[in-house]
C-alpha cells in the first residue's frame, strides 16, 4: 500500500505548492496592479498613514497640506486645500473614499515618498520596520496663482478653461476650468460636488477639467496650424495672393464665410496675411485643399494632435486632440476622407484640448520647438534632496522662419484684425481668434490663442468659452489678455 | 535524544516565537492594547507543556513533530485573531484549551490500541451522517453567506461538519479495509457502495449548498478508496460523477452558480444587477469580500506589513473585510506576514502533511495506514480549498484553515486528528 500512500502523498504535496505558486502570483506579479485598483481602499488607507508630502504654487503658497487624525493607535494624514477650488484643475485630491485625481494622482509616488533614491529606499524600509512615519516628498509646481485667480475671475460663470505656459520651458503657469470643485468636498460632500450647476453649461460634471480633458472644435483658432503648413512646406507665403468671392466651392457646393472674420462679406483680392488677420475662412478653405488633408494633419500631428499630451497630470484626464466621428478618434488612415476646406479653417471633425492649442501657440513663440508642458517645478525630497525637472523639448515643429513669419501675422491680428481687445499698452501681443459653430441657430464656441511678448516670448495661453453668442476676438481675448498681463508683471524671480 | 525531548526543545522555540509574535502586536498596537496581553505567550507554553506531558506518557514513542507544528499553527492564528479582535482571542484561547482536553482524553482513551474503532465502523458512519446533516434540518441550522454550515443551539454555534469529516474518515478506513479485496476485484455490482457515497456528497452539496464541503468529502472518500483498492479508474470515475453533479447543481442552485460566477469574473467594468440592492460593479456586490481580500493579500507584497501594522479598518473604525478572522484568516496573514511569512505557514502546513504520511507509510496494518493518510490527506485538501478559494484557484467556499481559523468546532476537530496521528505514530513505532 505504501506506494499508494507516496501517490496521494504527491498528490497533497502538489495541491499545498499550487498555493505557493498562488500566493507569489498575488503578492508579487498582480501586486502593483492590485494597488491600483480603484476600489482598493486598503492600498488607500495605508498610504494616509503616510506622512503625504505638501504641494506648493510658484510662490511658496501651500496648495495641499496634511490635517493629522489620531485613531485607533495609528496617525492618519488627510489632505487639506487652502485654497479650495483655486487650483482645483490641476491639483486635484486625494481621498480615502474616491481615490485621486490631478497631480495628487500622478505625482503620487512624489508624494508617498516612492521615489526615493536607493540609500532613500533603505532608510525608508528601516523606517518601516522600526515602525516610523515615511514622510512624502513635497512638490513644487509653476502655478502663477495671480493668473489663476485673474482667470477664475474672467471666465465668471462661464464654461470654459484657461491654459498658460512658459513657450521656452513648458512650464504651466495656470490651469483652469469653470465650473469647478472644491476638493476639500470631495470625501465628505460628494453630493455638493455633483451638484455643481452652471447655468452656461448644463449637464456637464464640475469634474471634468476642461483645459485637458474637454474637446472642442477649434474654429479659426486653428488656421494657425493651417498657415504653419502652409508656409513650412513652402507652398504659401505670407503674401501669396488669393481672390475671396465670400465663400470657398468644395465638391461644387459654396462654403460661406463666417461673421466673425473683420470686414465685409467678400473681400476680393486678398494676401494670405491679411486673409489671416481677417480670418477669411474662404482663403483657408482653399489652402486646405490645396495641402491635401495628409499635409494638414501630419502638421498638426508634429504639433501634437493623435497623441495624449505628454504632461505630467493623469492620463484618465488627458483627451487627445484629432479628428472625431462621434466620440472616436479617427486613425490617420481615415484622413484622405474627411473635408480638408472645412478642417483648415477648424470645423468640420476636429475637435481638440485647451492644453493642445496652448501648446500650438508656446510652439510659434519658442521658434518653432515645442517643450513638454509639465506642472511640477522641483520635488523636495524628505532627506532635503532638490530634485528638478528639467525642460524637455518635445520637437522642432516648424522651422524658426516659418515662426516668424507666423509670429508676424498673429501680431497683425491684434493690433488692427480680430483681436485687437487682446492688445497690452507697450507689449506686443501675437494672437489668434477662433469662432466655432456648433450648427444653425446653436451658440458658438469661443477661442483665443496668443502669446506675449511677441518679439521675446514668456507667456502663451488658450482660452475656451462654451455657450457664447458673441466671438472669440470680444469674449476670450480679453480673458487672454488679462491672464498675460498677470503672468507678465509677475516678476521672474519669484517663479524659480 | 528521545522523540519527546525532541518535541520539548521544538515546543520551547515555538515559545520564542510566539512571545515575538505577541510582543510585536503590542508595540505595534500599545495604544489599544494592554501589557497584559505577553501573559498570552506564557499561558499558550502553559497549555502545550500539558499536552506535551500527557503525550509523554500515552504515546511516547510518536511522532515528535507534529505537536509543535500544531501549537506554532494554532499560536499564529491566535495571534493574529487577537490582533484583530481581542475578545475573540479570548474565546479562542478557551477553545483551544478545550482542543487540547479533547486532544488528551483521545490519547488516554485509545492509548492501548485504537484499533478497536474498527468494530464500531457504522456507529462513526451513522454520526458522520447525522452530523452532515445536522445543519440542514430547520430550527437549529443556520445559514451563512448563503451556505448552510452552521447549527446554533443557545447562543453556542458550531460546525459540526468538522468532526463528521473525522467520523467519516474513521468508519471509510475501517470499511474500506474490510471490503479491501472484494471492491479491488472491480465488478460493477461492488461499485454500489461508490455510488451510496457519490449520492451522499450531493445530498451534502444540495443540504449545506456548500461546494468546499462536498468537494472535501468526496476528496476524501476517493483517496481512501484509492489508498485501499489501488483502482485509479475509481478516482477518474469518481471525479467525473461528481464534476457530473456539480454541474447539475450549478444549473439548479443559485447559490452555487453565483460563487463560480464570482471564482471566473470578481471585476466587472460596469454596473450590473446586484441583488437587494442597486446596481452596482460585481466588486462592490457579490465578489466584495473576494476582492477586498485580494487587495489585502497584495497589499502585504513579499515582506508583508509586519504584525500589528495592517490595513483592515477604516480610519473611522469600520471593516474593511467581512469575517477576516474565520474565513480569511489567511487574507489577514497573508498582508501583514507578507509572501515570506505566507510561504514558510504553508511550508509547516506542508511539513505536517510530509510527516502525516510518513507515519502512514511506517503503519503497520491497514486500517492504520488507511486511517492516518486519510486523516492527513483531509488535513491537506481542507487548506488547499479553503486557501485555493481565497487565492481565486478554485471557488471560494467557507470552510476553515486547520489549526489558524476562529472557531471552535475547528479546532476542536483538528485536534482529534492530531491525536489519531500520534497514536498511529506511536503504535507503528513501538510495533517494529
Amino acid at each position: 500500500m505504501n506506494a499508494r500512500v507516496r501517490i496521494v502523498a504527491l498528490a497533497s504535496l502538489t495541491m499545498l505548492v499550487a498555493l505557493i505558486v498562488a500566493s507569489t502570483y498575488w503578492q508579487a506579479w498582480a501586486a502593483p496592479d492590485l494597488a491600483n485598483k480603484s476600489d482598493n481602499a486598503i492600498q488607500q488607507i495605508s498610504e494616509f498613514t503616510i506622512d503625504r508630502g505638501r504641494i506648493f504654487a510658484a510662490d511658496g503658497t501651500t496648495l495641499a497640506k496634511n490635517r493629522i487624525v489620531h485613531n485607533g493607535g495609528r496617525t492618519y494624514y488627510f489632505r487639506r486645500y487652502p485654497l479650495g477650488s483655486l487650483t482645483a484643475a490641476a491639483i486635484g485630491y486625494a481621498t480615502q473614499t474616491r481615490s485621486r485625481a490631478g497631480l495628487e494622482r500622478s505625482a503620487n509616488d512624489h508624494l508617498t515618498g516612492a521615489d526615493q533614491s536607493l540609500t532613500g529606499a533603505i532608510k525608508q524600509i528601516g523606517d518601516r520596520l522600526l515602525g516610523s512615519t515615511i514622510r512624502g516628498s513635497d512638490v513644487y509646481t509653476s502655478l502663477n496663482l495671480k493668473a489663476q485667480r485673474i482667470a477664475t475671475q474672467a471666465l465668471g460663470s462661464n464654461c470654459g478653461a484657461a491654459v498658460a505656459l512658459e513657450p521656452s520651458t513648458g512650464r504651466v503657469f495656470a490651469l483652469v476650468t469653470k465650473p469647478t470643485y472644491n476638493p476639500n468636498d470631495v470625501e465628505g460632500h460628494y453630493d455638493r460636488v455633483l451638484h455643481i450647476n452652471s447655468p452656461s453649461c448644463k449637464g456637464s460634471s464640475a469634474l471634468l477639467d476642461r483645459a485637458t480633458q474637454g474637446l472642442y472644435p477649434p474654429g479659426s483658432s486653428f488656421k494657425v496650424v493651417t498657415t504653419a503648413a502652409a508656409l513650412d512646406t513652402g507652398r504659401f507665403t505670407p503674401s501669396s495672393s488669393f481672390y475671396d468671392p465670400g465663400y470657398c466651392t468644395e465638391y461644387g457646393q459654396p462654403v460661406s464665410n463666417f461673421q466673425d472674420q473683420g470686414r465685409a462679406e467678400s473681400f476680393g483680392h486678398l494676401t494670405l496675411a491679411t486673409a489671416f488677420q481677417y480670418s477669411v475662412n474662404s482663403v483657408f478653405c482653399n489652402v486646405g485643399m490645396k495641402l491635401r488633408m495628409h499635409t494638414l494633419m501630419n502638421y498638426a500631428r508634429r504639433f501634437g494632435f493623435d497623441q495624449t499630451p505628454p504632461i505630467d497630470l493623469p492620463g484618465n484626464a488627458l483627451a487627445i486632440s484629432g479628428l472625431y466621428k462621434g466620440t472616436r478618434l479617427l486613425s490617420p488612415s481615415e484622413d484622405d476622407h474627411q473635408d480638408p476646406g472645412r478642417t483648415a479653417f477648424g470645423q468640420d471633425k476636429l475637435l481638440v484640448t485647451p492644453l493642445q492649442m496652448a501648446m500650438v501657440a508656446a510652439t510659434v513663440a519658442n521658434n518653432g520647438k515645442e517643450m513638454q508642458p509639465h506642472l511640477i517645478d522641483h520635488v523636495r525630497r524628505s532627506n532635503g534632496e532638490i530634485e528638478r525637472i528639467k525642460p524637455q523639448m518635445l520637437g522642432q515643429v516648424i522651422k524658426p522662419a516659418t515662426a516668424m513669419e507666423l509670429t508676424q501675422m498673429m501680431e497683425s491680428v491684434v493690433t488692427a484684425g480680430t483681436g485687437t481687445e487682446a492688445a497690452i499698452p507697450g507689449i506686443k501681443v501675437a494672437g489668434k481668434t477662433g469662432t466655432a459653430e456648433n450648427g444653425t441657430g446653436q451658440p458658438n464656441t469661443t477661442w483665443f490663442i496668443a502669446f506675449a511678448p511677441a518679439d521675446a516670448p514668456r507667456v502663451a495661453v488658450a482660452v475656451v468659452l462654451q455657450n457664447q453668442t458673441g466671438v472669440g476676438g470680444t469674449t476670450a481675448a480679453p480673458i487672454a489678455r488679462q491672464i498675460m498681463q498677470a503672468i507678465l508683471t509677475t516678476t521672474a524671480n519669484s517663479n524659480s | 535524544m528521545s522523540a519527546r525531548t525532541r518535541e520539548l526543545l521544538i515546543l520551547i522555540l515555538v515559545g520564542l516565537i510566539t512571545v515575538t509574535g505577541f510582543a510585536s502586536v503590542y508595540i505595534a498596537r500599545q495604544n489599544e492594547l494592554s501589557p497584559g496581553s505577553l501573559s498570552y505567550a506564557g499561558f499558550f507554553f502553559a497549555l502545550y507543556l500539558t499536552a506535551h506531558i500527557v503525550a509523554r506518557y500515552t504515546v511516547p514513542g510518536a511522532d515528535p513533530y507534529l505537536l509543535p507544528m500544531t501549537a506554532l499553527l494554532t499560536a499564529l492564528g491566535l495571534t493574529e485573531i487577537y490582533r484583530l479582535n481581542p475578545t475573540d482571542a479570548l474565546r479562542q484561547g478557551l477553545w483551544v484549551v478545550i482542543g487540547v482536553a479533547v486532544f488528551s482524553i483521545t490519547l488516554i482513551t485509545l492509548r492501548h490500541d485504537y484499533r478497536r474503532l474498527e468494530s464500531y465502523k457504522y456507529l462513526f458512519g451513522l454520526s458522520a451522517l447525522a452530523l452532515l446533516f445536522l445543519p440542514a434540518l430547520p430550527k437549529i441550522g443556520l445559514a451563512r453567506n448563503g451556505a448552510r454550515l452552521w447549527v446554533h443551539v443557545g447562543a453556542l454555534q458550531f460546525q459540526p461538519g468538522e468532526l463528521g469529516k473525522i467520523a467519516m474518515i474513521v468508519f471509510l478506513a475501517a470499511y474500506l479495509h474490510s471490503k479491501q479485496e472484494v471492491l479491488a476485484q472491480g465488478r460493477l455490482k461492488d461499485f454500489g457502495p461508490l455510488l451510496a457515497i457519490w449520492g451522499c456528497a450531493m445530498l451534502v452539496l444540495v443540504a449545506t449548498r456548500d461546494l468546499g464541503s462536498a468537494l472535501l468529502f468526496f476528496g476524501i472518500f476517493l483517496a481512501i478508496l484509492y489508498l485501499a483498492t489501488s483502482r485509479l479508474l475509481y478516482v477518474w470515475v469518481g471525479l467525473g460523477l461528481f464534476l457530473v453533479g456539480a454541474a447539475g447543481v450549478y444549473e439548479t442552485t443559485a447559490h452555487v452558480r453565483t460563487r463560480v460566477i464570482i471564482w471566473l469574473h470578481p471585476w466587472t467594468t460596469q454596473a450590473i444587477p446586484c441583488p437587494g440592492e442597486k446596481p452596482m460593479t460585481r466588486q462592490q456586490c457579490e465578489s466584495y469580500q473576494l476582492v477586498k481580500s485580494l487587495y489585502s493579500i497584495a497589499h502585504g507584497g513579499f515582506s508583508g506589513t509586519g504584525l500589528g501594522k495592517g490595513t483592515f479598518t477604516l480610519p473611522s473604525g469600520g471593516n474593511l473585510i467581512p469575517d477576516l478572522n474565520t474565513d480569511f484568516i489567511f487574507s489577514a496573514l497573508a498582508q501583514e506576514l507578507g509572501l515570506v511569512g505566507v510561504a514558510a505557514i504553508l511550508l509547516v502546513l506542508m511539513l505536517f502533511v510530509v510527516r502525516g504520511f510518513h507515519i502512514a507509510l511506517l503503519a503497520g496494518d491497514g486500517f492504520s495506514k488507511l486511517l492516518s493518510a486519510g486523516l492527513t490527506f483531509s488535513f491537506a485538501l481542507q487548506t488547499f480549498i479553503i486557501i485555493g478559494g481565497i487565492l481565486r484557484l478554485i471557488p471560494l467556499t467557507g470552510i476553515t484553515l486547520p489549526f489558524i481559523s476562529y472557531g471552535g468546532s475547528s479546532v476542536v476537530a483538528n485536534f482529534i486528528l492530531l491525536a489519531g496521528l500520534l497514536l498511529v505514530s506511536q503504535r507503528a513505532n513501538e510495533t517494529p
